[in-house]
């Protein structure tokens, strides 16, 4: 066999493998959008009987979907704007100074970005519980900015490498302090790394389960990543349809953000996001 | 807010005090040090406060009986609840669950099955590339609670898992029933193949091509240029894959949480959901606090090893 046709040979029997796993790994995709719209959604893969939209209609009140994703908003949103901020003012001078204690305070930074979060929750619950942060928005949004700021830190930083020091000389010359010149120079010319730390986090936490399970109590307090259980435990039997409906809502706008994101970025954004899969 | 008028930033060319010279004076470097990394400051106080400060709280009441209601004052109890662990049948289940759970999903579902589809997709036709990435990693940008439901929903009796096994004249099962914690390791290898595969998409794409055509014209297989040329030159990345796929899955709760509960009868119960069911369904706080305790321990032995191979690029 030639070189070429052995290539061609080789490129068929790769987009033959990728089609099997492709096919394998759409099979519970396929199950959320055929059901949402099938009037008579069961558990497994089949042909809609039909297309309603009145899963939709059923879901789409306050109390089931209106109110939990504006507190997934409110707690996922806030938390994020404080990882942000601390995290650029954090990462300004441990990029622009020099101490011996960068390097400790980094390595602890990242030591601390793959420690497992879910271990440090029954403490954090008992700790919440001592200091009457338990079951308030506040309480949340403190824990999942810091839960997340390490690895907002470390990301902000390397970006921030980037940014070349000269370009700040003009500024300081004019006599700038050093955080007039990190908000008029440096973080705008860094505009798709704060992008990435702010997409990164929100999408985190909007889909993070475990700490508004473990911090809220009350029902009018819960985001969608817990409420969704409320269609298996509360409301009786499970009513598929309207729990495909519900998910295709609540995971739309992550989605979203990624494509939105990786679209300008490439696969330097689904890198960076990787890290903390 | 401007501490420090004329200090500007360092440039790369004026260094700190060089290793070894007598530090100066410490006061005026001082003065210096605080209004410089002044901005660190509210990072820092969360971080001290909401994981720093837990940390330390796990560590002090994983040695007392704490429980969640109905107590005066909990006492210390030295290593009493470590022992009991040990001794505790449903905790070496747990830990053993654990080790399967992470074995399978992390080490060789995952980080094969992504390594499996990086050297593919290198080869394959642009569609079929696009298609497959979107698909894989829609599966692992979906919200951990969404991606329970949908397993959930692929391995139940009546699900879909079942319809393409009469389809295809197998024997079906109660997955859920059966082997849940093989089920829950699919779900998680479903969830967290995208990672390794982009990790090692890019760790591909940096060696140079001629590497690999030289390898091709001297007639080397496909097998053995993988093994003995690739795999040798994207062994860091191997190393970091393998160590955060493993961090990521000792971490996994509301996906086994949704597809089981860590049953039937804790037979998908893994560590974190134990920890769970032991603070807060048997309101023992001081014993879940030492099982997390040692998951916390485990994770950090991982987190070393980890920093350890990036040690170079720090």
């Amino acid at each position: 066999m030639s070189l070429s046709s052995r290539r061609t040979a080789r490129r068929l029997a790769a987009d033959a493998g990728l089609l099997v796993v492709a096919v394998a790994f759409l099979l519970p995709l396929a199950w959320v959008v055929l059901s949402a719209i099938d009037p008579h959604a069961g558990l497994r893969v089949k042909a809609p009987d039909g297309v309603t939209l009145e899963h939709f209609d059923a879901i789409l009140t306050d109390e089931i979907t209106f109110t939990p994703l504006l507190n997934s908003l409110l707690q996922c949103g806030g938390a994020t704007a404080l990882t942000v901020v601390c995290a650029a003012l954090a990462a300004y001078p441990l990029s622009r100074y020099r101490s011996r204690l960068n390097r400790p305070f980094l390595l602890t930074i990242l030591f601390a970005t793959s420690l497992p979060i879910t271990a440090i929750m029954v403490p954090v619950y008992a700790l919440f519980v001592r200091v009457n942060l338990i079951d308030t928005a506040h309480g949340t949004i403190f824990f999942f900015a810091a839960s997340q700021l390490p690895f907002a830190i470390w990301l902000m930083k390397n970006f921030m490498d980037g940014v070349p020091k000269e370009l700040e000389e003009a500024a300081w010359t004019d006599g700038a302090s050093p955080l007039q010149s990190l908000a008029r120079i440096v973080l705008p010319l860094m505009g798709p790394g704060v992008a990435v730390v702010t997409v990164f986090s929100f999408v985190m936490m909007w889909g993070n389960f475990f700490v508004p399970f473990m911090l809220l109590l009350s029902p009018d307090l819960m985001p969608a990543s817990v409420s969704i259980n409320d269609f298996f435990g509360n409301r009786g039997m499970v009513a598929y349809g309207q729990l495909a409906a519900f998910s295709l809502v609540y995971s739309t706008p992550v989605i979203l953000l990624y494509v939105l994101v990786s679209r300008r970025l490439g696969a330097g954004f689904a890198l960076g996001g990787a890290v903390k899969g | 807010m401007t501490a420090a008028p004329h200090t500007g930033p360092d440039l790369a060319k004026t260094p700190g005090p060089p290793a070894g010279s007598p530090p100066p004076a410490g006061r005026r470097t001082l003065r210096r040090f605080l209004p410089r990394f002044l901005p660190l400051a509210p990072a820092l106080a969360l971080l001290l406060v909401f994981l720093a400060g837990p940390i330390a709280y796990c560590v002090l009441i994983a040695f007392t009986d704490l429980q969640l209601t109905g107590q005066a004052q909990e006492s210390f109890v030295g290593l009493d609840n470590f022992r009991r662990a040990f001794r505790d049948d449903a905790f070496l289940n747990a830990v053993w669950l654990t080790l399967v759970f992470t074995v399978v999903s992390a080490l060789v579902g995952q980080n094969t099955l992504g390594l499996a589809l990086a050297a593919l997709t290198q080869r394959a036709s642009k569609p079929v590339r696009t298609l497959t990435g979107g698909v894989v990693v829609t599966a692992w940008v979906l919200p951990e609670v969404v991606a329970g439901f949908l397993l959930y929903a692929f391995f139940r009796r009546e699900g879909t898992l079942n319809a393409v096994l009469e389809l295809l004249h197998l024997p079906s099962q109660n997955w859920l029933f059966t082997l849940p914690i093989l089920a829950v390791s699919f779900a998680n290898v479903w969830r967290g193949t995208a990672f390794s595969m982009l990790v090692y998409s890019a760790a591909l794409n940096e060696i140079p091509k001629e590497i690999t055509e030289a390898a091709e014209v001297d007639g080397a297989s496909g097998w053995r240029r993988m093994w003995h040329v690739t795999l040798p030159m994207i062994r860091r990345s191997i190393g970091t894959t393998l160590m955060l796929n493993t961090l990521q899955t000792l971490s996994v709760f509301g996906l086994i949480w949704v597809m089981t509960r860590g049953g039937p009868g804790g037979k998908s119960q893994t560590l974190p959901l134990f920890m769970y069911e032991q603070a807060f369904q048997n309101s023992l706080i001081g014993y879940g606090t030492a099982v997390a305790l040692l998951l916390l321990l485990v994770g950090s032995l991982f987190s070393l090893l980890y920093l350890r191979l990036l040690r170079t690029e720090v």
